[in-house]
């Protein structure tokens, strides 16, 4: 059983039906810390700004507390999409530094693409470059692929290794996904990125 | 390797069925919004525009069925605009499965409505639609005037000014279409879209004009468009996404490589 945590951000629709559309496990949409406890997988999606997504994640009871027993002591599979992988990180900086998770060494800077003609957000398709992650050479053969991203900030990893793919924004390249252990986080979209997307929640689904 | 230019069909739906629909033989229902919207996420779009021009409550409430359907199918990107007048209505589009909401009317006559909607559901979920024509006189220096209700009302609002209050009040994209230009099939209003790219820091989608693949080139190379959104070139088959992508990278411009 998937759960996919509803905690007020995030396109929870679109990441149910592209999960669905990949495998046929039991989804469930929750706020609810208790079913969380008994799933085998879990998605934290995310849209918006770093610290309302986290006092969101907060307000629940003993949300943060199921989570970090089910990944961190038991080893849950779980992925975080766009804000949901930044808060993975120590500390987000964004009108002000707010602390994440911590579960992956780093922090949440904006995006510096060092070109005026670039926009702030990054906001469309971009290739990404797998780093030999197993769910990228699983899904894409390693190859680069195209992919749909929307935001202002990126996660930057204190350690190179729990970075899993890159992508460049000018002279910019961020993470565009982490993984470490049990957790991974992509920045971009797989449920809006068509096959590209599709092939990775399959991959990660797979795991 | 850099972020693609995207191309983005756009629909107009009214009371929960295509106007100006698609004319392809291998759809099963030329009508149905969800089925057009099919059709493009098959053929690689980068996005997916629905405009919904119903003047009815029924057509709004059938709306969100349409929505909620397109999610279902298509793993794109979905923006959808027409007659969006407060927070909760971007909130109910987005929990039927819009990506981002776009707002015009309402905007214009309560610009606050934007700052209020992207703390709500997040810059990146607001585009600004910004319907324009031109009221310079020959010789004049350029000037665009913003009109409202589908370009029917002229509003007085300087068209420049505007885009740079969209966007200042936390507008995470503007869709900025040439009133003199929709329809016309002479290529999109290249001076405006360039003034107001220029004017702001958010990314701009052109539109208004398209009647050939060049017109596309062009609202990128002279417009400095980030994304270029046409109808009719689309629907009626004169060309396909692919063509439309190979004509951009022939350009010069990066466009996505579709799996």
């Amino acid at each position: 059983m998937l759960t996919i945590i509803d905690y007020g951000y995030g396109n929870l629709r679109s990441v149910h039906k592209a999960i669905a559309k990949t495998c046929d496990i039991d989804i469930f949409v929750t706020n609810n810390p208790d079913l969380i406890a008994k799933s085998d997988r879990i998605v934290l999606p995310g849209v918006g700004a770093y610290k309302q997504c986290m006092d969101g994640l907060k307000a629940i009871d003993g949300m943060v507390e199921v989570l970090e027993n089910k990944v961190l002591k038991h080893g849950t599979p779980f992925l975080g999409i766009c804000v949901g992988m930044q808060l993975l990180a120590d500390c987000g900086i964004e009108f002000e530094t707010s602390p994440g998770l911590g579960w992956i060494n780093g922090k949440v800077t904006r995006l510096e693409p060092n070109d005026k003609t670039l926009k702030i957000p990054q906001m469309g398709w971009n290739e990404v470059t797998p780093l030999g992650n197993k769910v990228f050479a699983d899904a894409w053969d390693n190859t680069q692929q195209d992919v749909y991203f929307v935001h202002s900030y990126a996660f930057r990893a204190e350690n190179e290794e729990d970075i899993a793919a890159t992508c460049q924004y000018g002279d910019d390249t961020f993470a565009a996904a982490v993984a470490k252990d049990n957790i991974m986080g992509f920045q971009f979209h797989p449920e809006k990125s068509q096959k590209a997307g599709l092939k990775l929640l399959e991959a990660w689904l797979k795991l | 390797m850099s972020l693609k230019t995207r191309i983005i069909p756009c629909l107009d739906v009214k009371d929960g069925r295509v106007v100006k629909g698609v004319q392809f033989e291998n759809l099963r229902d030329a009508g149905d919004p969800v089925e057009q919207a099919k059709f493009y996420d098959e053929q690689g779009a980068d996005e997916i525009c629905f405009l919904d021009i119903s003047a009815s409550h029924e057509g709004r409430a059938t709306l969100y069925d349409v929505v909620s359907r397109t999610a279902e199918v298509c793993f794109t990107p979905l923006t959808v605009g027409g007659g969006v007048r407060s927070v909760e209505d971007f909130r109910a589009l987005l929990l039927a499965g819009a990506d981002k909401v776009a707002i015009n009317t309402a905007a214009v006559k309560d610009p606050d409505l934007i700052t209020r909607a992207s703390r709500q559901v997040g810059s990146q979920c607001v585009v600004v639609a910004i319907d324009a024509r031109r009221v310079n006189k020959v010789g004049e220096a350029p000037k665009w005037e913003i009109f409202t209700h589908g370009g029917r009302t002229p509003t007085g609002i300087d068209a420049i000014e505007f885009a740079r209050l969209a966007w200042k009040n936390g507008a995470g994209e503007l869709l900025v279409t040439s009133m003199d230009k929709d329809g016309t099939k002479d290529g999109y209003d290249i001076e405006l879209i360039s003034t107001i790219t220029s004017m702001v820091d958010i990314p701009v989608i052109a539109s208004g004009g398209v009647g050939d693949l060049d017109h596309l080139v062009e609202g990128v190379t002279k417009g400095h468009a980030n994304a270029v959104l046409a109808a009719s070139i689309f629907h009626f088959g004169t060309h396909s996404l692919a063509e439309a992508r190979d004509k951009l990278k022939e350009a010069g411009l990066e466009v996505r490589k579709v799996i």
